[in-house]
């Protein structure tokens, strides 16, 4: 199974994000992850989904999408020709010995220490889901207490983009 | 001037040329019926509201129009939902009003609260829960813009008290622009033509027409394509009436409970042209074996329908009535003489003989329904129950018009058959209407006695009463060898009793004989009428 990235264009009110999880539910679909937030029109959200399954799931997912009145624009989004990134933070053991060998692995990685305690550190790292996967990987080793994920947001390249003006869907 | 909330819902409703409504009162929903006094829109009473919702449904199949629906918080709207669902899977148009409790106690699960749009998410086209009475209109406007356009389907809004004592400006939009909703209408004329090539060139073509033919009122121009090119025509159970049963390239339904002809054909074909049809699987199980063999062209206001059941050589989506013209312009007939020969030779070698049957035996549905599409007035309406006196019906019951077979194709519902009988009536007073019953069905609506009782209603009921949940006792003989659990019903009701005592005619149809002059009786007059008939539980459904 492949996955598939949708950017979903929804009326911004409430009751929406019910409505789209539901579906999934509802048909069966298996998502990976679904972020939500308002976009630069403030009565527009944009969704974006993660969908893992063949040509016809996503086809379908797309379509039964489509038929949610407050949906307002779907668009299947290209590897190639978009951007992708997800936020993690993730609350790793961390003692006097080994504080040291996980700074240098966040270093490698870019990615930042947002809160320090005697035993633990809590990282902060952006980045596509293969770089999050594999600082996650890094870091198993001296024991991982807890992760929060965004799910991944993405935009086209360029100049191309996803309006909810320009009418029909 | 500024008038209630209420008040605005009855004047939306009066705008969307709305006349009668079905529902059923409780607190939460009374300033509504307050209103309601003011109005000259007609109420009916039903005595459930599920009976509510399925003779709104039963109303909008007998008329085309929107039927609507109303009932009070909680439990009222909660006893909605299996209506709200039939109408969601046969793709009807209601709308559905619901009084909620007020806005500042939603949550707190105080009486008679229910999460009604929650709950009826997955069985509405769209719903509402209303915060803002200065809303009221153009939610009102919307719903019914959306419950009827594109695939129609149930509307759900659901108002909390206060909103509608709120006091608002009333202005009813005139037009309504959802950027979220835009049914596409016109067919691609590439892919139109497309499918014109293919009829040209299929050695043995089939229509399925669905319940999409009905709903777009695009029974003529099935005919003329169908016509025009000498191509079979076969039904879901949803698109009975789409063909007359009785023309010459009408096959009958198709599928588990279908006709041997309509299976052979579809089996057989080159080229299957679905028409509004969503390729249930109770019409097309082996989708992959008929695709492997055929081409296959699909037509269907609804994008989602299109590959989601059988893959598809040429999607079209579109109105199915815009379409069929487009495609009828340019069509032109192939080479299908030998087909339509090999089809009508088949036809005639499984024609079911109504004659045969024994004077002195008990009641032959099939028998008794086609006599009965016989001696019926041509403004007759079907409307069935679930089991085998559904399917007897739709396979045995001959029409000759759209609009004129009622029933719950999609959910099955028991308990159906009464209530959309009583909305088909209401809808169309000049049309005889009646519903084809089972014993078990019949019991679970058997309350809209009353509401016939109350608003004079001239239904008819025919019980093909085999003392059996008759389908059900049929699958236990076949598939569980015989072990019967739960299918009898020995302590029926005498039923002509029941009928006497909410001061109705009716008789008991012991045998064959009786059977025409029985019919003759229930004709007779626009009063309600039931015949009981005595039917072998033995009797099978094909
Ligand atoms: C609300 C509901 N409950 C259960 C069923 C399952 N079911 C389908 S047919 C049937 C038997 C119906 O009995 P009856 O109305 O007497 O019809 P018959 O098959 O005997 O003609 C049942 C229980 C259903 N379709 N709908
Ligand atoms: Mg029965």
């Amino acid at each position: 199974m492949a996955k598939h990235t949708l950017s979903v264009l929804v009326e911004n009110h409430a009751g929406v994000l019910s409505r789209v999880a539901g579906l999934f539910s509802r048909r069966g679909f298996n998502i990976d992850s679904l972020a939500v937030g308002v976009t630069e029109d403030p009565e527009v959200s944009r969704m974006t989904i993660v969908v893992d399954g063949d040509d016809y799931v996503v086809e379908q997912v797309s379509k039964q999408l489509n038929k949610l009145v407050d949906v307002i624009k779907i668009k299947r989004l290209d590897d190639n020709d978009s951007v992708s990134r997800e936020l993690a933070l993730i609350k790793v053991n961390a003692n006097a010995t080994t504080r040291g060998e996980i700074l240098q692995i966040v270093e490698v990685f870019r990615a930042n220490v947002i809160d320090i305690s005697k035993n633990t550190l809590t990282i902060e790292i952006t980045g596509s889901l293969d770089k999050v996967a594999a600082l996650e990987d890094m870091l198993k080793p001296f024991g991982i207490k807890e992760i929060a994920r965004t799910g991944m947001i993405a935009l086209e390249r360029g100049n191309k983009h996803l309006a909810a003006e320009d009418n029909g869907k | 001037m500024k008038i209630s909330g209420a008040r605005a819902i009855i004047k939306s409703l009066e705008k969307e040329n709305v006349n009668v409504i079905f529902g059923y009162p409780g607190a939460a929903i009374c300033p509504f019926y307050d209103a309601l006094l003011d109005s000259s829109i007609r109420h009916i009473l039903t005595r459930n509201e599920q009976g509510a919702a399925h003779a709104a449904n039963g109303y909008a199949r007998a008329t085309g129009k929107t039927g609507v629906c109303v009932a009070t918080s909680g439990p009222g709207a909660t006893n909605l939902i299996t209506g709200i669902a039939t109408a969601y899977m046969d793709s009807i148009p209601i709308v559905a009003i619901t009084g909620q409790v007020s806005t500042e106690l939603i949550g707190r699960d105080v009486f008679q609260e229910a999460d009604i749009t929650g709950a009826t998410a997955p069985f509405c086209k769209h719903n509402y829960l209303v915060k803002n009475a200065k809303k009221l209109p153009y939610i009102i406007k919307e719903a019914f813009h959306i419950a009827s356009t594109g695939r129609p389907g149930p509307v759900l809004i659901d108002v909390p008290i206060d909103i509608q004592n709120t006091e608002i400006e009333f202005n009813y939009p005139e037009t309504v622009d959802i950027r979220g909703y835009k049914p596409n209408y016109k067919g691609h004329p590439m892919q139109i033509k497309k499918a014109a090539e293919e009829i040209s060139k299929a050695k043995a073509p089939v229509i399925c027409a669905g319940g999409g033919i009905i709903n777009a009122e695009a029974s003529a121009e099935l005919l003329e394509l169908a016509e025009k090119c000498c191509i079979p025509v076969t039904t879901t159970l949803m698109g009975k009436g789409a063909i007359p049963s009785l023309h010459r390239l009408s096959l009958g339904m198709l599928g588990s409970h279908g006709s041997p002809v309509a299976n052979y054909a579809v089996n057989n074909a080159d080229l299957l042209i679905l028409l509004g049809a969503r390729v249930g699987d109770r019409a097309i199980a082996a989708t992959h074996k008929i695709a492997k063999k055929a081409k296959i062209i699909h037509i269907d206001i609804d994008p989602a329908e299109i590959g989601k059941n059988i893959e598809v050589t040429i999607p079209i989506v579109g109105d199915v009535k815009n379409v069929l013209r487009d495609l009828i312009s340019i069509v032109e007939k192939g080479n299908v003489d030998e087909w339509n020969q090999k089809i009508q030779s088949f036809k005639s070698k499984h024609t079911v003989s109504y004659e045969d049957v024994n004077e002195g035996d008990t009641v032959k549905p099939k028998y008794m329904l086609s006599l009965l599409s016989e001696m019926v007035p041509d403004n007759t309406i079907v409307t069935t129950e679930v089991g085998q006196n559904q399917i007897w019906a739709a396979n045995h019951f001959n029409v000759s018009r759209p609009r004129s077979f009622i029933t719950s194709g999609g959910m099955g519902t028991m308990g159906f058959g009464l209530p959309s009988a009583i909305g088909a009536k209401i809808g169309t007073p000049e049309s005889t209407v009646i519903t084809i019953s089972g014993d078990g069905s019949f019991q679970m609506s058997l309350q809209e006695l009353g509401t016939i009782k109350q608003c004079k209603i001239g239904v008819k009921v025919v019980i093909f009463n085999n003392s059996r949940l008759g389908m059900v006792r049929e699958i236990q003989r076949t598939k569980y060898r015989g072990r019967y659990s739960q299918v009898f019903l020995e302590n029926n009701p005498d039923f002509v009793s029941l009928f006497g005592a909410y001061g109705f005619k009716g008789e008991r149809v012991e045998n064959n004989s009786q059977v025409r002059a029985a019919i003759e009786r229930m004709l007779s007059n626009d009063e309600p009428y039931l015949l009981d008939c005595v039917v072998d539980p033995e009797e099978p459904t094909l």
